[in-house]
């Protein structure tokens, strides 16, 4: 599997973690209340990602079957836990926001699952493209429903970018509704359900349209879930 | 032997899960160490910016973090510190706890000698965002009404939201939070009241910085 046109598109779109194996839940309801808490999230998530799967990639010889997910969680749970400590040393503002999330990262089945699919049976650099393409599509996807759920629920975009980017990003935060009153039910964890529910839904009408038009393989279309965790 | 027959054998899975295990702590103590300052230091800080948050940079020329002190409160053993003026004390800074709609709203608030309140800060909570959030400085300045209050202003029938025949606002929709809020400070000044000779009383720093 070098065909790296196809890996992008695999984990951006048709196999999407979120819109495609609807894996990581947790983490898309919990954080998804801004743009940018989904945002940190999501680049939380990819480093864990990528660097555990190229791990599990360089050592995949020397693991036996046996004791392979042992071996795959404590690798992850170590990325984690450093994950955690650095953003709480250098970026505590972040921090106090994703605090608790950032720690739920270790039990996204997500990550044990490209470990177990993809990496423990592919080269360094195929393993590389696949979870960067992987994370890029979780944390777009985390974005799109935080964005969603933000404009809707309370008419801002990128509230409170700046603690997350620093200062030079202030310009991402933008009010587009003045005056708003709020929707509250899509800032709580009922909305990130619903949010979800509409852009499955949105996802699912564009395969079909696209389906029609080139007559694609019923795949792109239904849930291909390939994770054993 | 190969690889592959080596793999299956179960001295090798030990050894191999031990290795891995032994490889990630070490990682795991490393960063330890060194991410340990710079977290002590960010924790210091976010302390410090609550305090310049409720205490006026004009009522203490110390450092709050040398001269911290613990007491059993009715909510819980706090850590509060002393506020002094060229060493005379002139307020005490505490943490306080309310039960929320919720759950817990964890406040910090500091008292002046006298008793009159010089700020309250929420600081953690968990209430309905829209409703009961505005107990946040950043929602609603709701909460810096209680600035310059005591115990005999506005008296102890005062002391409660509006509906309940008191001086403070409540929120439309959310009467429970701002109650919850009310009365635990109104607690937190009887505290400091029957506890006075004990927070006024100056103490030396425990810090190195005595001498400055």
């Amino acid at each position: 599997m070098t065909d790296y046109k196809r890996l992008a598109k695999d984990g951006l779109w048709t196999n999407n973690m979120v819109f495609a194996q609807l894996l990581a839940l947790c983490p898309v309801m919990a954080v998804t209340g801004t743009a940018t808490n989904g945002l940190g999230m999501g680049l939380a998530t990819l480093f864990v990602l990528v660097f555990s799967n190229l791990i599990v990639s360089l050592i995949r010889r020397f693991v036996s079957q046996a004791v392979r997910i042992p071996v795959y969680i404590v690798i992850i749970a170590t990325l984690v836990t450093l994950t955690d400590m650095l953003i709480n040393a250098y970026a505590y503002e972040l921090y106090k926001v994703l605090g608790l999330f950032i720690a739920l990262i270790v039990v996204n089945c997500a990550i044990l699952g490209r470990a177990e699919a993809f990496a423990s049976k592919n080269t360094l650099w195929d393993t590389l493209i696949d979870s960067l393409m992987m994370g890029i599509g979780l944390t777009l996807a985390l974005v799109v429903i935080g964005a969603f759920r933000e404009i809707l629920g309370s008419g801002t975009l990128f509230a409170n970018a700046d603690l997350l980017l620093g200062s030079r990003f202030g310009f991402l935060e933008v009010t587009l509704i003045p005056d708003y009153k709020g929707f509250l039910v899509l800032l709580l964890p009922p909305g990130g359900f619903i949010a979800v529910g509409f852009l499955l839904v949105l996802k699912r009408w564009i395969d079909l349209r696209l389906s029609k038009d080139h007559t694609l393989p019923r795949e792109s279309a239904g849930c291909t879930v390939e994770s054993h965790g | 032997m190969t690889l592959s027959e080596v793999r299956d054998r179960l001295e090798y899975q030990s050894l191999l899960l031990g290795t891995v295990v032994l490889v990630t702590c070490a990682v795991l103590a490393f960063a330890y160490q060194l991410t340990r300052e710079p977290i002590r230091k960010a924790l210091e800080n976010d302390l410090l910016k609550n305090f310049s948050q409720v205490l006026p940079p004009t009522l203490h020329d110390n450092n709050l973090l040398d001269s911290q002190h613990h007491i059993q409160a009715p909510w819980g053993e706090i850590t509060w510190y002393q506020a002094t003026m060229e060493d005379e004390v002139t307020a005490v800074v505490l943490p306080l706890t309310a039960a929320g709609y919720a759950g817990d709203i964890e406040m910090l608030m500091s008292i002046r000698e006298d008793g009159r309140i010089a700020g309250v800060r929420v600081l953690i909570h968990k209430e309905t965002p829209g409703l009961g959030d505005k107990i946040e400085i950043s929602r609603s300045p709701w909460i810096t009404g209680f600035n310059g209050k005591s115990l005999s202003k506005p008296g102890p029938a005062g002391w409660a939201v509006k509906k309940d025949g008191g001086v403070f606002d409540q929120f439309t929709g959310a009467t429970i939070t701002p109650r919850a809020v009310v009365g635990s400070i109104k607690g937190a000044l009887e505290f400091f009241e029957a506890h006075k000779a004990t927070f006024l009383q100056p103490t030396p720093t425990t810090g190195g910085h005595a001498d400055d």
